[in-house]
């Protein structure tokens, strides 16, 4: 035990020594968080749009004030003519055009409809998805409002309710995404890095002609990755709660454990990872290629993984990011138990065991 | 065992797939013994070595190294000797003081034991300027004695040294040669690789190995009689050359 400790202590001097590796260790996650938190964001807000409105009439202005009061919109422009269209969108300063056509409120009273065209600048896709379904909001809410007096006699209302994040925040997102990038960065590319390191400096050979079991060496290689990995699952969590009011609705202690499940996991392919690399540059290409990638795009982190081709979705069931995500989604959107995502818990066990197996099998105790 | 051999070989030898690196080798080694053990690069000693400190399974033969056989104890093996390796592989983020009680700890030396052994160390290689530096701001030269100080911490009856002098100059070289006299004449058995050959002058017995096979075996006296050569260079060149 007090070889173990010395050890232990040996390594965080190696830790604490090392600016980049300090760096990773605790600028990353904070930095990660508050950039996915804050700056990447799916919901649109004061957008800039411009208004070419031909009529100019009571039911125009009515709509364009509704619009403009709403927090997504700003209007940033009033256009004259269709031709100034292109050169707005070209500036690159408003980001959709609506156009109401001549005579609005008399087509609308009298032919019963009346017609608003919006354009959208796709150059992001997503946005002028988005843009495009909250103007329609807009106007069928402003319709609605119209239409109150009469009775239309088949109506078919969709009354959505959004479950598990109500507001449709993005954030909710990205904190489990983000906890899971960052656990599998630190457990597993540092533990790699570390461990190649010493194979590296030849300190690996001293160590296994010590009187050290070749298990005590990696076990006191990795514990210290275990504490730091705790204290930054335990960062996310904070600033997912404080800072972006991320609930936690589940159970807190079976978050903590199945983070700590999580980590052996990554840890495990850490040391895999490091039993096939002999420097640790290729540990690091190994961990950001293999590891990295996989689990920014196949884990469902970003792009949902129903919406991937086949193909990738049976792929992404090797990902353990992807399992994680869901559990964490789980515990702390929906508040679910054990009961709901014993079926991930046990996978990622699974494969750590499987890890840990192919670890035992490959690494060399007797330095070939 | 005869109580003063403390390394017995018996026809070992260690395949890889269809090589052969190491060739039915037999030889002994005394207590106290400076055993100079060379050859060109590939000839296989670094393969015998591994074999003899635990760290690399033989494919056949026996051996006993420090009382112990190298398959059934192993660990006990580990115990009883020290080991360096031609990296002087030390902590460069850790400082020397560090790099003692860390590899003390590790031989499972007591706090008290280690204190102790750091003290003694610092007096006689004369480290009180440096034993709170870092040792990657040290020259090779220090690193080399450090390293070889810490190979010696727990007492082992045998120390092991894969070349040990390469890259360091010629003066320090001379300085390491010397603490490793005093080590072997307090009792501790030296066993040294290198392919320097003037350092092979200066081991009581030098076995050179050609191809995985031991083709000389003797003192550099002996040896130097029997090809009929001034110095061991000649030695190794007439044996290497066939």
């Amino acid at each position: 035990m007090k070889r173990f400790i010395g050890f232990i202590k040996k390594e965080f001097y190696h830790i604490f020594r090392d600016k980049r590796s300090l760096f990773i260790l605790f600028g990353m996650p904070i930095a990660q968080i508050m950039l996915f938190g804050f700056a990447i964001t799916n919901e649109i807000n004061n957008v800039n749009i411009a208004i070419l409105d031909h009529s100019k009439d009571e039911t125009t202005k009515e709509i364009i004030h509704k619009i403009a009061s709403s927090k997504y919109f700003t209007i940033a422009a009033s256009i004259l003519n269709e031709t100034e269209i292109e050169t707005a969108f070209k500036k690159g300063h408003v980001k959709a055009v609506l156009i109401f056509e001549k005579d609005f409120s008399k087509n609308l009273g009298k032919e019963n409809n009346a017609t608003v065209q919006v354009i959208a600048d796709a150059t992001d896709p997503n946005t002028a998805n988005t843009i495009s379904n909250y103007v329609s909001a807009i106007l069928q809410n402003y319709q609605q409002q119209i239409n109150v007096a009469v009775k239309t006699p088949y109506q078919i209302i969709p009354k959505t309710r959004m479950v598990f994040n109500p507001e449709l925040k993005s954030v909710f997102m990205f904190v489990p995404g983000v906890m899971t990038i960052i656990l599998m960065l630190v457990s597993a590319m540092m533990t790699s890095i570390s461990i190649t390191r010493e194979k590296e400096l030849g300190t690996m050979e001293i160590l296994l002609v010590s009187p050290l079991k070749p298990f005590q060496v990696i076990i006191g290689k990795v514990v210290p990755y275990i504490f730091l990995s705790i204290i930054n699952a335990i960062v996310i969590v904070l600033l997912g709660i404080f800072v972006f009011n991320m609930p936690v609705q589940g159970s807190y202690f079976l978050l903590a454990a199945e983070s700590v499940l999580f980590i052996i996991t990554s840890l495990s392919l850490g040391i895999l990872i490091s039993t096939v690399s002999a420097s640790q540059q290729t540990a690091m290409m190994i961990s950001l290629m293999a590891l990295m990638l996989p689990t920014i795009l196949l884990s469902g982190f970003i792009f949902p993984v129903s919406s991937m081709p086949l193909p990738l979705q049976i792929i992404s069931n090797i990902v353990p990011a992807k399992w994680f995500i869901i559990i964490l989604k789980g515990i702390m959107l929906k508040g679910v138990g054990i009961q709901f995502i014993w079926k991930s818990t046990l996978i990622l066990v699974g494969m750590t065991l499987l890890f840990i197996g192919l670890s035992v099998k490959k690494y060399k105790i007797r330095l070939e | 065992m005869k109580e003063d051999t403390v390394i017995i070989v018996d026809n070992l030898t260690k395949m890889f797939g269809d090589f052969t690196a190491v060739n039915n080798i037999s030889f002994e080694v005394k207590k106290g013994e400076i055993f100079g053990f060379l050859g060109a690069n590939g000839a296989g000693k670094t393969t015998a070595m591994k074999m003899l400190i635990g760290i690399s399974n033989p494919t056949s033969g026996n051996a006993q190294v420090a009382g112990f056989d190298v398959y059934k104890n192993p660990n006990d093996i580990k115990k009883n000797i020290g080991y360096m390796s031609q990296k002087f592989a030390l902590y460069d983020d850790l400082t020397v003081k560090e790099n003692i009680t860390f590899f003390g700890g590790i031989y499972g030396l007591t706090r008290k034991k280690i204190e102790e052994k750091r003290c003694q160390l610092v007096e006689e290689l004369g480290l009180q300027e440096i034993v709170n530096e870092l040792v990657g701001s040290l020259p090779l030269g220090w690193k080399q004695k450090i390293s070889f100080s810490v190979a010696l911490l727990h007492n082992p009856k045998i120390v092991f040294l894969d070349e040990p002098t390469g890259g360091v100059d010629p003066i320090t070289r001379r300085q390491f040669w010397e603490m490793i006299y005093k080590t072997a004449h307090e009792g501790t058995t030296i066993f040294v690789t290198t392919h320097y050959m003037d350092e092979a002058e200066y081991c009581d017995r030098v076995s050179i190995m050609v191809n995985g096979k031991i083709e000389a075996l003797n003192t550099p006296k002996k040896l130097k009689e029997q090809f009929k050569v001034e110095n061991m260079n000649e030695v190794f060149l007439k044996l290497a050359r066939g």
